[in-house]
């Protein structure tokens, strides 16, 4: 089931024969329709996330959820959809104009660009990048500008704190995070994120790395503001952190760039330490990429039911779990990986 | 060094967690509050003038918009205040005692949930909120079937109750009774054992013994605080002395004992309603009182123990069908006067959290 | 019933602890005694302080306005004896002014503001005295039997 790589090869080959077009223009075009394909890829599952949330948080807590439109409620997000879209776009008279416009786009160009690297099978990848899980964290980290950008450009004191609560603590979560990867890097031997799923044909790192599967779980719901991490939102004392007055269709762009956010990390986390596409138990009468999907929604799953249950943290709390359990727990992790690494080299040698 | 500068955090009156419309003006540091300025009033209907301007009996359903988490105490309560006034508190009938009983616990519990699940809100534990209501609107549901109403029954009358309830209403508080202990379980595993809600709670906006009386706590609140005082056991009304009950007290008074107290109550609750239904007499709910309401020249003054605290009338009557004042203690607007002081220097966080835990409600702050 | 003091043995101790401030009052409750408005804060400090009574609540503060005079009624509870005592303080019409009781208790502050508010009773002494319920630049107060009513 490699349908969708013959149909990139076949696009190119077309660009390139058919229409006579030079190697680079085509390979520009073919990058461009993948970029589309993987906005329609983001949004396809929002849709789907969205319902998911809803269904799931009724699940938790004993309600039916969502169940008017369509099928249980299917389609009561492409309706929220145009609802949003109908909205009177506000923005503050005091509001910091062009950086404010420009937040929004911003915090969704990041969650697009994270997906440039992330495989969701054998070659159905936009740039296999050698430095690939590095890109990853290097554009995870820009989001943080773009928040804070919303933040202090709203010229709103709730929305002012959120930001700078953002920056706290996604800068303090984004280090653990960065060395709950490496461990496994260090394991597979490369940072290009095809590498590290052929080197778990035979075992999924989740085994050997399960201290690290765990620091990045935690640091990556701090990563993208989910609860009960959702600090930057506080709900409950800052009404709704950074995006309180944003309205309409950009507030919709950072309801979206969360969500695809929330792809890219269970995208990596299956990747990383569930073994990517490969297929469990050589069940393989799955396509690989079918694998690699249940894989991510079994880890979003897992946020949601983090999200539903817990109430949120405080924010010293926050800082003294990240900087003070996290961040040596992990470093510790490489230590005792690189230790591990070097032992086993010894004995097979 | 760089200059830093305080910010003035305007919390109110439209804000998710100040329960109503309740404005403070917080001075920030940074995010830690320097100073509390409270502001109320934004509900303030002038009930105690009304009530100038009507009778007696006339009176009785403004009640349920004071606290309208608990419209049947405080109807209670003023009916009580009334028949105090008349001389008459020996001739309530005995059913209408317990059923004064019975509503009385029952709304208890719909509040006391209420407060659990706000409170669980506050912290952002959703799903408790949801836990907690799924119980609250059975309690309403019977409070509804007794008195057409959920949320401000009109129920209690001066010398009586409104409607008697039949077997089939006995068999469904039956049910609400023997499924409340595991949904209180529920709770406790679901909030108060989670280990973050601890961590949140635990050691925030604690109020002593010394402190608690001196502002004025009452009711969860001073018993939280480990003041041995409850008015249906110290100085039994209606027929509390009948019933057999624990005082649940907190330790050290923080948000925390707060809570667990309230729980606790519940717990006591089911207890006095299970005594009450065994004991129960048939017979008549209302004593006879004359048509049209006239006390005697005097006054009167009588607090019960609502889920809030002590709620008290004091009303004074000229001989004429009207009163010619009411004044209303109010638990929630004194207990309120604690937050300037016990915010002063916390996390922005932990003040929702205080806030949160003395269980205001804004209709009777601002009456 | 409730529970009262025994006020002749009550006034006469404060009498004779601060002066002549203190007296019973007759009314149908049978439990109040009326205070000199310049003597408050002194009995309130005895009430509390005194092992004898300890008060050490403040139940209610009503304010009634009577047509020759108003009335600042405090209402005390103790949480030991479990006794009650209604303190009465007459006030004059015109001048309407008592001790701030809010360095006795702290819930009274509060309290004292809505009497202002509500009642115009000047309570000397508050830290904070402003109007509580009602808005800033209102007009009057509502609760006095001259106060016009208006839709």
């Amino acid at each position: 089931m490699d349908i969708f790589i013959k149909i990139a090869g076949a696009l190119q080959d077309w660009l390139m024969n058919g229409m006579g077009l030079s190697v680079t223009a085509s390979e520009l075009i073919a990058t461009a329709v993948w970029a589309l394909v993987a906005i329609l890829f983001i949004l396809v599952n929002l849709i789907i996330l969205v319902w998911m949330e809803r269904k799931l948080g009724a699940f938790f807590q004993m309600r039916r959820g969502p169940n008017r439109l369509g099928p249980a409620g299917f389609l009561q997000f492409p309706v929220d959809i145009v609802k949003v879209l109908g909205k009177e776009d506000i923005i503050p008279a005091a509001a910091d104009k062009p950086i404010y416009k420009i937040a929004s786009i911003c915090a969704f160009v990041t969650t697009i660009c994270a997906f440039a690297v992330i495989p969701f099978a054998k070659g159905m990848v936009l740039e296999d990048l050698n430095i690939g899980i590095f890109y990853f964290i290097a554009i995870g980290s820009t989001a943080t500008l773009s928040l804070l950008m919303a933040g202090i450009s709203s010229n709103n004191k709730y929305s002012f704190i959120g930001g700078m609560r953002t920056v706290a603590q996604m800068i303090s979560y984004e280090i653990p995070m960065a060395f709950s990867l490496l461990g496994v890097v260090m394991m597979a031997g490369s940072l290009r994120l095809t590498d590290i799923v052929e080197a778990q044909q035979n075992m999924w790192f989740v085994i050997p790395q399960a201290i690290a599967f765990i620091i990045y779980f935690v640091a990556t719901i701090a990563e993208t503001n989910r609860g009960p991490f959702d600090l930057a939102e506080g709900e409950q004392e800052l009404v709704a952190g950074y995006f309180t007055e944003y309205s309409g269709i950009r507030w919709a762009i950072f309801f979206i760039a969360e969500y695809g956010n929330l792809v890219a990390v269970a995208s990596i986390a299956t990747i990383m330490f569930l073994g990517g596409w490969n297929a469990p138990f050589g069940l393989t009468f799955l396509p690989p990429f079918l694998w690699f999907m249940i894989k991510v929604y079994c880890m979003i799953f897992m946020f949601m039911w983090v999200r539903w249950t817990f109430p949120r943290i405080r924010i010293d709390h926050l800082m003294h779990f990240g900087w003070k359990f996290l961040i040596p727990v992990s470093i510790a992790n490489i230590m005792v990986t690189g230790i591990g690494i070097y032992v086993y080299r010894m004995i097979t040698n | 060094m760089l200059k830093t500068q305080e910010l003035t955090l305007n919390m109110g009156p439209q804000h998710p967690s100040t329960h109503g419309v309740f404005r403070c003006v917080l001075n920030l540091d940074g995010e830690y509050i320097t100073k509390v300025v409270n502001h109320t009033g934004y509900l303030h209907r002038g009930l105690e003038k009304l009530a100038e301007a009507r009778t007696y009996t006339q009176f009785i359903p403004y009640n349920g918009r004071l606290d309208y988490c608990s419209g049947m105490m405080n109807e209670l309560a003023y009916v009580m205040t009334v028949e105090k006034l008349m001389g008459i508190t020996e001739e309530i009938p005995e059913r209408a005692q317990y059923l004064r009983v019975i509503m009385s616990e029952l709304q208890r519990i719909a509040s006391h949930t209420i407060y659990v699940a706000s409170f669980s809100l506050d912290i952002a534990g959703f799903t408790g909120f949801m836990y907690a209501f799924r119980d609250r609107d059975r309690a309403l549901d019977l409070i509804e079937a007794a008195s057409g109403q959920r949320m401000m029954p009109n129920y209690m009358r001066i010398g009586g109750v409104a409607a008697d309830v039949d077997e089939n209403w006995f068999s469904q508080l039956q049910k609400l009774l023997d499924d409340m202990p595991a949904s209180l379980d529920e709770y406790d595993g679901l909030i108060t054992g989670n280990e973050i809600f601890q961590a949140r709670v635990k050691n925030v906006g604690i109020v002593t013994r010394e402190m608690a009386l001196d502002i004025g706590f009452s009711g969860p609140n001073l018993r939280a605080s480990g003041v041995d005082h409850d008015l249906r056991r110290d100085e039994p009304y209606g027929i509390y002395d009948r019933f057999k009950f624990d005082v649940p007290l907190g330790e050290q008074g923080d948000t925390f004992d707060r809570f667990v107290v309230r729980i606790k109550e519940m717990r006591q609750s089911v207890n006095i309603i299970k005594q009450a239904i065994k004991d129960i007499p048939e017979g008549p709910i209302m004593a006879k009182v004359p048509k049209v309401i006239k006390p005697p020249v005097g006054e009167a003054f009588h607090c019960i123990e609502n889920s809030k605290g002590h709620l008290g009338f004091h009303i004074v009557s000229d001989g004429s069908t009207k009163p010619y004042r009411t004044r209303i203690y109010s638990p929630c607007f004194v207990s309120l006067g604690f937050f300037p002081i016990v915010a002063k220097g916390q996390h922005l966080m932990d003040a929702v959290v205080t806030l949160a835990s003395i269980d205001i409600v804004l209709g009777e702050v601002d009456r | 019933m409730d529970k009262i003091v025994d006020r002749e043995a009550l006034v006469g101790e404060l009498n004779q602890k601060l002066g002549n401030c203190a007296e019973i009052f007759e009314d149908n409750t049978n439990q109040s005694i009326k205070v000199k408005p310049e003597k408050i804060v002194g009995v309130m400090k005895e009430l509390r302080d005194n092992p004898k009574y300890d008060f050490k609540a403040l139940m209610n503060l009503s304010s009634v306005d009577y047509p020759e005079n108003f009335t600042v009624v405090y209402h005390l509870n103790s949480i030991s004896y479990y006794h009650k005592l209604t303190v009465k303080v007459e006030l004059d019409k015109a001048k309407p002014e008592v001790q701030s009781i809010t360095s006795v208790w702290t819930a009274a502050n509060v309290q004292e503001r809505e009497a202002y508010d509500l009642m115009g009773i000047i309570f000397t002494g508050h830290p904070n005295l402003k109007r509580i319920l009602l808005a800033d630049d209102w007009v009057g107060h509502p609760l006095r039997k001259d106060f016009k009513l208006q839709a």
